[in-house]
């Protein structure tokens, strides 16, 4: 027999067999996937563009429901990235074992952890457009710079789902996401610039902001749809790559210590 | 080449130590049998061998390779069934076996006959369009075979196959696992059922707090430990307390069943005959009391 080749690190092969099994399954649960991640922004964008949009016409120059139908494409990218990327995760390592399963085929967990996490960036980047295309049936303009957009809400939704997958692999129970929800998320979901500006915080609050991922986020997609301001944009752009490259190595290191003894 | 070689593999968790210097060999072709109580270290081991534990000590070769530094491609060439089904519940038959195709590299124009010969291994070619939540337990399990054949591994590692089974299932599995030996395949096949080794495997080892305690045909090991006849005998629990203890008196080895004492190796000792078993050897060779 003659020695079989000598294998690398992510593989093609390697990255395609999980991503198969993440497209196979994701063909059975795609309806409610996409129901909640397009009526979601749409309730937003109704319960705000009209609750508000009532009391304030304009927000920093913009039209009230232009400014939250761009602010929550970031909702829509955390909201299909990083809680898909905790719950999803503990589940099949813990619950259904499919991790189990796919360690013991020519798979390391440096290429599981990166599947999947490409998997769900490329989800994110298409829900995450879903709040645009709504509030354009609300009167936003459509704009070339738009179809940029996919391509931000994917590398931020790869950090957020890199984020998830992190939280999954140190908590010991399902019950502790409870901590991160309220703890992490939600206040960086609100201090993001998504529904009001934050230059109305405490000083406090801002420096969170300009910190928070999901403010670049915001900043970015509304200068893509709005018109680009480019050195800022390059700085929101940097920030969301390093967050994206910083959780991506965390998320792997924390997933082999999780799945390997 | 051994088609699987352990030497004085060693893996502690804190300060228990579930592998203790584990000496392991499958000869290509054979099926060898890892017989031994829960808690045994069964497990870890299957789990050293798809690297998915590292040992703090030892050599591990599979198919020629070491681990875990060529543990990719070892695992490329195995075969893994897991004690616990984790099967994708939501897809169909046909749908586990193509994801594994995958996940095993299978050229893209092999993959359709792979996942047909898979389907006649687990004889579900009328259920590929099924569901795996609506198979019984039984179909499942085969399910769990097939899909670690789908590659056709040079060898299979099996953990714990029929536990949880019905008589009948079992049977069916071993006649299955029995054709893949015959076939020339190398299995791995740990179990705590005593007569599934004795029934499949070439060679059996005991393990017994993460070691080895005994290696050898079962035929082999039930003469040396057990020897040829035992010698039953039933009674109220006093009875066979006292029983026990003039046996052990005298230098024999007896062994506990529940509602009887065996007296093992019984030339010489008088009453009821039964020919030994490889169950004598378990219990004599890991203790009678439940760790």
């Amino acid at each position: 027999m003659s020695a079989p080749k000598r294998l690398g690190r992510l593989e093609r092969p390697a990255l395609m067999g999980v991503l198969v099994r993440e497209i196979i399954n994701f063909a059975s649960f795609w309806r409610s996937s996409t129901f909640s991640a397009t009526v979601e922004p749409t309730v937003y964008l109704l319960a705000f563009g009209f609750g508000f949009g009532s009391l304030v016409s304009t927000v920093g120059g913009y039209d009230y429901v232009e400014y939250v139908g761009t602010g929550t494409v970031a909702t829509a990218v955390l909201f299909s990235s990083a809680f898909p990327a905790m719950f999803g995760t503990f589940v099949k390592y813990k619950f259904q074992r499919t991790y189990d399963a796919i360690l013991a085929a020519p798979v390391d967990t440096e290429e599981l952890v990166t599947a999947e996490v490409l998997w769900l960036s490329v989800r994110a980047g298409t829900y995450g457009c879903a709040p645009m295309l709504v509030a354009i049936v609300f009167g936003l303009d459509p704009s070339w710079g738009m179809l940029l957009v996919p391509f931000i809400a994917m590398i931020a939704g790869f950090g957020w789902a890199c984020f998830g997958t992190t939280i999954s692999a140190i908590v010991n129970s399902i019950d502790n996401f409870n901590y991160i929800t309220s703890a992490v998320l939600t206040p960086l979901f609100l201090v993001a610039g998504t529904f009001f500006p934050i230059d109305g915080l405490p000083q406090w609050a801002q420096v969170i902001a300009q910190i928070n991922p999901l403010y670049h986020l915001v900043e970015l997609v509304r200068h893509a749809v709005f018109g680009f301001e480019p050195g800022a944009d390059l700085i929101h752009l940097g920030v969301l790559v390093f967050f994206a490259l910083l959780m991506w190595r965390l998320a792997i290191h924390f997933m082999e210590k999780r799945l390997i003894a | 080449m051994p088609a699987l070689r352990l030497r004085g593999v060693v893996k502690r968790f804190g300060n228990l130590t579930a592998v203790d210097h584990l000496d392991l060999e499958v000869p290509e072709g054979t099926c060898v049998g890892l017989l031994g109580p829960n808690g045994a270290g069964k497990s870890t081991t299957m789990r050293l061998l798809t690297a998915q534990a590292i040992p703090d000590e030892g050599e591990i070769e599979i198919l020629g390779l070491p681990l875990p530094q060529r543990s990719k491609e070892a695992r490329a060439l195995c075969g893994v069934v897991p004690q616990l089904d984790n099967l994708d519940v939501t897809l169909t038959v046909e749908e586990n076996l193509r994801v594994f195709a995958y996940l095993y590299r299978v050229p893209r124009n092999d993959r359709k006959a792979a996942v047909e010969r898979a389907l006649q291994i687990a004889n579900l070619t009328d259920r590929a369009d099924t569901k795996v939540d609506k198979l019984s337990g039984g179909m499942r399990r085969r399910l769990l075979i097939a899909r670690g054949l789908v590659h056709q591994p040079q060898l299979i590692l099996l953990d714990e196959p029929t536990v949880g089974l019905d008589p009948q299932v079992r049977q069916e599995l071993w006649a299955l696992i029995d054709r893949l030996r015959s076939e020339g395949v190398s299995i791995l096949m740990s179990t705590h059922y005593i007569e599934e080794a004795e029934r499949l495997a070439d060679t059996v080892t005991i393990m017994s707090h993460g070691q080895a305690v005994a290696t050898g045909t079962p035929r082999d090991l039930i003469t040396e430990h057990a020897g040829h006849e035992a010698v039953e005998v039933y009674g109220p629990p006093a009875k066979l307390h006292e029983v026990e203890q003039e046996a052990k008196a005298a230098g024999y080895a007896t062994r506990r069943t529940g509602t009887s004492i065996s007296i093992l190796n019984a030339n010489g000792y008088e009453g009821e005959r039964r020919p030994t078993n490889l169950e004598d050897v378990f219990v004599l060779l890991t203790g009678e009391e439940i760790a």
